[in-house]
């Protein structure tokens, strides 16, 4: 792997493949109610998106791309999971139990924002920070390093 | 009150991530952790005394109603044991407060001790077998973590075995919710329970059987308990005592809880009583050859795991209350011999027999803490094992199972030999090293462990009473099922 850093080919195509990742984990986040996804699949898609940046570029590039330490990532998912559990029974409902809003927005149509979706915003920071800790952990290997600037 | 059931999951995960949020700020950290598990233990009583009234506490997750949802069930059961195992779990975190404290140098032990607590907790009041495959990942994933705090070669290596084994065991226990999914088509107890009464008795007992496996490899049942003595004495005494108190506990809890409701038999079950009797005797013959006192007291928590087997081998109310009276005196007992076996590391720093000695005269206390403990574990009157080993023995002989009574009282008298030489090599005898005294706070925590376990045997009465009632609802599955698809 290492012999492929700053190969140009591998560059060119990481940058045109993991925006379009990122997007689609947004998508797969919000499409994860009714829909194959949610929190979890869409934050593996954008670890995958974090693991392709340190490929073409180590760990520089990815302390670029997310400039945040993995435990903040990973302690405010849980707690927003773990908060919006209480905040639908502070609602009236059961825990966990979701609850929806359902407005109109011109030139869109019916837009329904439903609570759990926070739930999962929760689950796809955990993994995003998840998939930074293990790439800061792993990828931050000196011998590696120094093969690569070899 | 139904939010207070899922709050007890909630609530210590809420807190692990709180704690990481907040990062390297010790007092912050230890507070949150702190009033994390208080809150559980609260939660604990208030639930126990909710199902003790009305049979269980249920809550049906996001509103969807059982078989569909997530259930949590806290029933008598389930209440005893949870209330017992925060108890000891806020003991050990102000122990391990006092010895940390001083090399502060783990910036994640509240964390990966919160995320223990949640899966403890999930494990228990579970309602689902997929969720209880959650509950005891997070539990053991925390326990991974939790056994390198302290890195070295030998925590590695100890903590490999201790890795590869759970996770086999995990894998297993997977394959054995897909079997069991496919021949019932639901994973909710309450359901399963009714589903099975249906199923092909072959099909049954083979489904019987490899959970029996799957939770046996857990609780360190003969023959599945080589892992146990090898990795638990390595890891600092915070983390072994909770571990030795709770986990193998949480396993014997899950075995009963599935043997009871998904495999029950009309009769006394030989295996199970096979089993407890050879857990018994190995465990205990382990321990007399062990020459360290955290190698000792591991080998003893195979050994008494074989006890509460043993009620449960009976299948019937009174033994199952033995059983449960004896989890709740050993989670007690097991996690205050550690912590005093971690004093006297922390003050002669090694737990070697050999190397210590005359610590009656330097350090009456920790003796005076030591004796009740070792006494009970024994089962001696009228400290609390005596109360529950004078239960599982009256069954037995009423049910006419000599064999293993006979057994039972061979290894408590082997006990009791284990137990006089830790005290011969500990507290009598000479010393030539200096020794330093250990934190305060360590010995409060150990002392206010000994003193739950000096009130166990104390209001042994009304516990027994209560864990009578817990059995009855435990032998007739219907009870449950009825609390969580009927009440639901």
């Amino acid at each position: 792997m290492s012999s492929l850093r700053g190969s140009a080919i591998l560059e060119a195509g990481v940058i045109t493949v993991s925006g379009p990742l990122l997007v689609f984990s947004v998508y797969l986040l919000f499409a994860g109610h009714n829909q194959p996804g949610g929190g979890f699949a869409g934050g593996l898609v954008a670890g995958i998106a974090l693991l392709l940046a340190w490929v073409a570029g180590g760990m520089e590039t990815v302390r670029r791309v997310v400039p945040i330490r993995a435990g903040v990532l990973l302690g405010f998912g849980l707690t927003l999971a773990a908060i919006s559990g209480f905040a639908s029974m502070f609602a009236g409902l059961g825990f966990l139990e979701s609850g929806y809003l359902e407005f109109s927005v011109p030139g869109v149509g019916k837009v329904k924002v439903v609570s759990a979706l926070a739930f999962d915003m929760g689950v796809y920071l955990v993994i995003v920070g998840m998939a930074l800790g293990l790439v800061r952990v792993l990828g931050e290997d000196e011998t590696l390093d120094a093969e690569a600037a070899s | 009150m139904t939010w207070l059931l899922p709050s007890v999951v909630a609530v210590p995960v809420l807190g692990a991530g709180l704690t990481v949020l907040i990062g390297r700020r010790l007092r912050l950290q230890r507070a949150i952790a702190l009033s994390g598990v208080a809150f559980v233990l609260v939660a604990a009583v208030l639930l126990l005394i909710e199902a003790d009234s009305n049979g269980a506490a249920v809550a049906q997750l996001g509103g969807w109603p059982a078989p569909f949802g997530i259930t949590l069930v806290a029933d008598r059961f389930a209440g005893i044991v949870l209330t017992v195992s925060t108890a000891m779990l806020i003991a050990v975190l102000v122990y391990a407060m006092a010895q940390l404290g001083r090399d502060a140098l783990d910036w994640w032990f509240h964390t990966k001790y919160l995320i223990l607590t949640a899966g403890v907790a999930l494990s228990l009041v579970t309602g689902d077998l997929f969720n209880l495959f959650v509950g005891f990942e997070m539990m053991l994933i925390a326990s991974y973590v939790l056994l390198t705090v302290k890195t070295g070669p030998g925590e590695v290596r100890a903590t490999m075995s201790y890795v590869v084994i759970n996770l086999v065991a995990s894998a297993l226990f997977l394959v054995v919710i897909a079997f069991t999914y496919t021949v019932a088509g639901t994973l909710n107890l309450a359901d399963l329970a009714v589903a099975f009464q249906t199923l092909d008795p072959a099909v049954r007992s083979a489904l019987g059987l490899l959970t029996l496996v799957v939770f046996g490899i857990k609780a360190a049942i003969f023959p599945l308990f080589m892992w146990l003595p090898d990795s638990y004495p390595t890891a600092p005494t915070p983390v072994t005592a909770i571990f030795a108190g709770l986990l193998t506990k949480v396993g014997v809890f899950v075995i009963i809880r599935t043997q009871t409701l998904l495999f029950s038999q009309d009769e006394p079950s030989t295996l199970l009583l096979f089993i407890a009797g050879a857990t018994m005797t190995v465990g205990v013959l382990g321990a007399i050859a062990q020459n360290d006192i955290k190698r000792i007291l591991s080998f003893h928590i195979v050994s008494q795991i074989g006890y509460m087997v043993m009620g449960l081998g009976f299948l019937t109310v009174a033994g199952l209350a033995a059983a449960i009276l004896y989890i709740t005196h050993h989670i007690v007992v097991k996690t205050g011999l550690f912590l005093v076996g971690g004093l006297v590391e922390a003050e002669e720093g090694t737990g070697a027999l050999d190397r210590i000695g005359g610590l009656l005269h330097r350090r009456p206390i920790i003796a005076v803490m030591f004796l009740p403990l070792a006494l009970s574990l024994a089962g001696i009157p009228p400290f609390s094992g005596f109360v529950a080993k004078l239960a599982l023995l009256q069954e037995g002989l009423a049910l006419d199972r000599g064999i293993i009574v006979a057994v039972s009282l061979a290894v408590s008298l082997l006990t009791l030999f284990s137990m006089t030489k830790i005290w011969g090599g500990v507290f009598w005898g000479e010393t030539t090293e200096p020794s330093v005294p250990a934190a305060r706070g360590m010995t409060v925590a150990t002392g206010s462990v000994v003193a739950l376990s000096l009130g166990v045997a104390l209001f042994a009465g009304p516990l027994a009473d209560l864990a009578t009632r817990a059995a009855a609802d435990l032998v007739d599955p219907a009870v449950y099922t009825g609390l969580v698809l009927g009440g639901g």
